[in-house]
C-alpha cells in the first residue's frame, strides 16, 4: 500500500494518525513524504519498505536519527528526488497523467540511482531532453488541517499549506485529521484563500486535538521543541528508545496525549 | 579589526552583488548574515524572506523574528516556481564538493547503504540547474573537498555538461566561500579556482584543505576587509549577539 503524509519536515505532520499505524498490522508500506517524524517513527516500527522522499529532517534538529539508522542499517529501500520532481509527481497523479517533464534532476545522480527514470524528448522545435518524472498515485493520503467541518472541507490556517491539497488530490482515499471540527459556516470567517482542501478529495475527516504534536501546527500550536529533542536522543539509543516508547507509544491516542501533558503538570506544579 | 567570522559574511554578501531583483536564499548563519548584509549595503533589490514563507522588508538580527513588513507571501509551492523560473540565488552548505562544483547534502559512503546519511538531494538538483548558486563550507578540510563525491545533489559543470544543453543553459555556480577562503569556477574547464584568501590565511592552507587540484593564478590577493559602515550593520543590527563567531573563529 502507497500511503502519502502530508505536512513538511517537522511541520503540521498527521502524527496522530501515523500513532495509528505505528498500532495497526499495516506494514511493507511505501510512504511518501516530505519527510520528518512521520517518516522517522514509521521506520522505528519497521513499517515501511520503501520511502519516496526528497529529504527527511526534524527542521530544528537537521538529521532525523531513526531515518538515519534505517538507511545506514539498509533496513528500507528508498526513492529519493529532487524537491521539486515530488511535486510534479504527485500533481502528475492528480492530473490522471503519466508523467510531467522537468528539468530538475537532469545532471544528478538523482537519475543514477533512479535507473527507472526516463527522460522525454520535446516534440517541438527545441527536441530538448527532460526528465519525465512519472505520476505517483497514492492509495491513501494522511493530512493534519487547523480546521474542518464534518463533510471534509478542511481549513489551514497557518502560513503554508505546504502540498496537502496535492497528495489529497493524487490519493484514491484521503484521510484529514484536524484541531477542531466546526460548523462550515465558520470556515469562512478566517478569509475564503484558507479553504483549499475541499470535500470531495477527502473521504473520512477525525477531530484530533494536538494531533500533529510534536510538530508544529501554527497558529494553534509551535513545535514542542523540547519534546522533539527528547524523541531525537531516544532515537540514538534503543534502551532510552524501548523507554520512550514504553512511555509514550504504548497505549491509544488519548494515553499518548496524556503522557505527553503528564511531565508539564509536574513541571508546572 | 574584523573578525574572521565577519569577513566571511562580507564574502558571503559578495556573491549576491550585481544580482538585482531577485530572491537571495540563504542557508545558515554566515550566509544568511551575508544576504541580509549584501542587501543593506549594496544591493538594495534583493528579495529576502523570514524563513518561513514571507519576503519581507528591512534588515534584522539573526534569531530574531522579522519585524517587516511583509513584502510577499511565499509558501514552499511558490518558493518551486520561482526556482523554475530561475529569480534565486541560493547558497547551500555542502558536505562534500568537488573540483567541478558537483556538491553532496544527500548520503556519505555507498548510496545502497551509506556510512552516514544526511537530508537527502532536498531541492539542489532542481536549483543548481535552475538559478545562481554559491556554496558555504565553515570548515575547509580534504573530506569536504573531494575529488569525487558520493551523490550528486547539487550539479557541478562537469555533470551538467554530459548531462546536456537543458542541464548547462542556466547553471551558474558562482562562488565557494569558506573559512580560509574564497573560490570560484574561473579555472580550466570551470575547474575551481581560488580568488582570495582570508587576512591571515596562507594558499598553502587552503591547498593543504582541498583534496584535489586546485587552480591558482598568480599572486592571490587577500580576501577585502569589511567597511566601517558594513561592520556597524554587522555588529549592531544583523549579529549583535556575534553568534557568527560560533561557526568560525578567530
Amino acid at each position: 500500500m502507497t500511503i502519502g503524509v502530508g505536512g513538511w519536515g517537522s511541520r503540521r505532520k498527521p502524527m496522530c494518525l501515523v500513532r495509528a499505524i505505528l498500532r495497526s498490522d499495516l506494514r511493507d508500506l511505501t510512504v511518501v513524504s516530505y519527510g520528518g517524524p512521520d517518516v522517522g517513527l514509521l521506520c522505528a516500527a519497521g513499517k515501511i519498505r520503501r520511502l519516496i522522499y526528497a529529504f527527511v529532517s526534524l527542521d530544528s534538529i537537521p538529521l532525523e536519527p531513526h531515518f538515519q539508522a534505517a538507511r545506514q542499517t539498509g533496513a528500507i529501500e528508498v526513492t529519493e528526488y529532487d524537491e521539486g520532481m515530488l511535486q510534479w509527481a504527485l500533481y502528475a497523479a492528480s492530473c490522471r497523467l503519466p508523467f510531467l517533464p522537468c528539468r530538475a534532476g537532469l545532471g544528478s545522480d538523482v537519475l543514477r540511482v533512479n535507473p527507472q527514470l526516463r527522460t522525454v524528448r520535446s516534440p517541438y522545435e527545441d527536441g530538448t531532453d527532460l526528465v519525465a518524472v512519472p505520476a505517483l498515485p497514492l492509495d491513501a493520503a494522511l493530512v493534519h488541517l487547523n480546521r474542518a467541518d464534518a463533510a471534509g472541507n478542511a481549513q489551514f490556517l497557518g502560513d503554508d499549506l505546504y502540498f496537502d491539497d496535492l497528495f489529497c488530490m493524487a490519493a484514491e482515499q484521503a484521510y484529514v485529521s484536524c484541531e477542531r471540527i466546526v460548523p462550515t459556516a465558520e470556515l469562512a470567517t478566517a478569509g475564503r484563500h484558507t479553504l483549499r482542501v475541499h470535500r470531495w478529495m477527502v473521504t473520512g475527516v477525525v477531530e484530533a486535538p494536538n494531533g500533529a504534536h510534536f510538530t508544529s501546527c501554527a497558529p494553534d500550536y509551535g513545535r514542542d521543541e523540547e519534546f522533539q529533542r527528547t524523541y531525537a536522543a531516544a532515537a540514538k539509543d534503543p534502551g532510552q528508545w524501548a523507554r520512550f516508547a514504553a512511555t509514550y507509544l504504548s497505549g491509544n491516542e488519548a494515553a499518548y496525549q496524556a503522557a505527553v501533558a503528564a511531565p508539564r503538570a509536574v513541571a508546572s506544579a | 579589526m574584523a573578525s574572521r567570522a565577519e569577513v566571511c559574511v562580507v564574502a558571503c554578501a559578495e556573491a549576491w552583488r550585481g544580482d538585482g531583483e531577485i530572491a537571495a536564499s540563504p542557508m545558515g548563519l554566515i550566509p544568511t548574515a551575508g544576504a541580509r548584509l549584501a542587501r543593506a549595503a549594496f544591493e538594495p533589490d534583493l528579495l529576502l524572506t523570514d524563513g518561513e514563507a514571507c519576503y519581507v522588508a528591512g534588515n534584522w538580527a539573526l534569531g530574531q523574528p522579522a519585524p517587516g513588513p511583509v513584502e510577499g507571501w511565499i509558501p514552499f509551492r511558490s518558493v518551486f516556481d520561482l526556482v523554475w523560473r530561475g529569480k534565486r540565488h541560493v547558497m547551500m552548505s555542502p558536505a562534500q564538493i568537488d573540483r567541478y562544483g558537483n556538491a553532496n547534502i544527500s548520503a556519505i559512503g555507498d548510496y545502497a547503504r551509506p556510512d552516514r546519511q544526511l537530508l537527502g538531494v532536498r531541492g539542489a538538483p532542481g536549483n543548481t540547474v535552475n538559478h545562481p548558486t554559491s556554496y558555504w563550507v565553515p570548515r575547509h578540510l580534504p573530506r569536504v573537498f573531494v575529488p569525487k563525491v558520493d551523490m550528486v545533489s547539487g550539479v557541478g559543470y562537469d555533470s551538467a555538461r554530459a548531462a546536456g544543453r537543458v542541464a548547462a543553459e542556466f547553471l551558474q555556480l558562482r562562488r565557494v566561500v569558506t573559512n580560509l577562503a574564497v573560490l570560484d569556477f574561473g579555472g580550466p574547464d570551470h575547474s575551481m579556482r581560488l580568488v582570495s584568501v582570508h587576512p591571515g590565511v596562507t594558499v598553502d592552507d587552503v591547498v593543504a584543505g582541498t583534496g584535489f587540484e586546485l587552480a591558482v593564478d598568480g599572486t592571490v590577493p587577500v580576501t577585502r576587509q569589511p567597511t566601517a559602515a558594513e561592520l556597524r550593520l554587522i555588529r549592531e543590527v544583523i549579529d549583535p549577539d556575534g553568534v557568527c563567531g560560533g561557526e568560525v573563529a578567530g
